[in-house]
């Protein structure tokens, strides 16, 4: 299981690496943005995305809508680790396709729920 | 404001009279007066308002309070851009305190681990003492063992004592950036007095020079990326992950 961390933000990524290797997950990569993560992305095979929505340079979302948008990336599972908390945002991911919506500040349990209900739909 | 008022009704009641008298020239006299009364008015008021708008402005304590003054003498750092760096060193701050903390962490768990392994795997050996299935070779074994555990854990606690006592120090940066941030919100505040006495000034200007305008609309929108919410009774936002899951799951997720 390969998983991609996208955050603009070093520590948070270094959280969710740590809870990640907590619940198994060792295999994790790490981007800064939306422009970063979408080659990394496309050139070797991830089995998860786990990404922040406002980043300098590709926010979240719009590495969410041009994944989707990519015929070998669409079935990625996507989750939204975000401080982004309006109604219509989450909405606005929703409908873009992503697979679960985690908001800063997080608990380790919260992400561990959202991770295992991700996966039990997709097996 | 006043006393203009008086003036502009005197050269009126003037300006009547002579029209009513017939006497033009002395009608167009008291019409000149009038339009001395606005301009003196005019000059003495923004003479007014101009040092007063330059104190204001100075109040800011941008880079351009030098440029209005430049016979101030002195080089003042601007405080808009200290504020700027101050914010900058929390960032910092927060960071580091993060990291370290982090590193700590990461060192440690790791060390928990190897003690609950070794714990749990002496206790297996120990269980075979208890239930007397232990030959004399294996208790001998254990003996040593015993002996090897308890300076390993020892030092693996002093380990952990210290990684944990470095975390505590780590939180130091929460003292220091509250007095940073508290300096930066003296200034917002301050900044926001100088620019409220801007708006009533302007709003003074347009009194006494009779200019109206139309209500421009506001061109400010909301961010649409705004990030954590501090207000949490507003009703645009949700509160809770739950309130995300609710949410979601009413959208059929």
């Amino acid at each position: 299981m390969k998983i991609l961390i996208v955050d603009d933000f070093s520590t948070m990524r270094r959280i969710i690496k740590n809870l990640l290797r907590d619940l198994g997950f060792n295999n994790v990569d790490e981007a800064d943005d939306g422009n970063t993560a979408l080659p990394m992305l496309q050139s070797v095979k991830f089995d998860f995305l786990i990404t922040d929505w406002n980043m300098p340079g590709m926010t979240g979302i719009e590495l969410l809508k041009s994944v989707r948008a990519d015929g070998k990336l669409a079935q990625l599972p996507v989750l939204m680790v975000t401080a982004e908390a309006k109604r219509e945002q989450i909405i606005e991911a929703a409908q873009a396709g992503v697979n679960g919506y985690v908001v800063k500040p997080f608990t380790a349990g919260a992400l561990k729920e959202k991770i295992e209900k991700i996966f039990n739909r997709a097996s | 404001m006043r006393e203009l008022n008086q003036q502009i009704s005197e050269h009126a009641a003037a300006l009547m009279e002579n029209l009513q008298a017939g006497d033009s020239t002395k009608a167009w006299e008291a019409i000149d007066q009038l339009a001395k009364a606005r301009e003196r008015s005019l000059f003495q008021e923004i003479g007014k308002l101009t040092r007063t708008v330059h104190e204001s402005i100075k109040n800011f304590h941008l880079d351009s309070a030098e440029q209005l003054d430049p016979n101030a003498g002195h080089k003042s750092e601007s405080r808009m851009i200290d504020a700027t760096d101050r914010l900058q060193f929390v960032i910092t701050l927060t960071e580091n305190a993060a990291n370290k903390t982090m590193d700590m962490v990461e060192d440690s768990v790791p060390v928990a681990k190897e003690l609950s392994d070794s714990s749990s795997k002496l206790k297996q050996e120990w269980q075979k003492l208890m239930r007397r299935e232990m030959s004399g070779d294996e208790f001998r074994e254990l003996y040593k063992q015993m002996d090897k555990f308890l300076d390993f854990s020892n030092e693996k606690a002093s380990t952990l004592e210290a990684n944990l006592s470095a975390i505590l120090m780590a939180q130091d940066y929460q003292d220091l950036t509250g007095q940073v941030i508290k300096k930066v919100i003296n200034l917002v505040h301050e900044v926001e007095g100088s620019l409220v006495k801007l708006v009533k000034m302007a709003s003074q200007i347009e009194t006494i020079t009779g200019v109206t305008h139309e209500n421009v609309k506001s061109d400010y929108q909301d961010e649409y990326l705004e990030g954590p919410v501090a207000n949490k009774d507003r009703s645009d936002v949700v509160e809770s992950q739950d309130d995300v899951d609710d949410l979601l799951s009413s959208l059929g997720f």
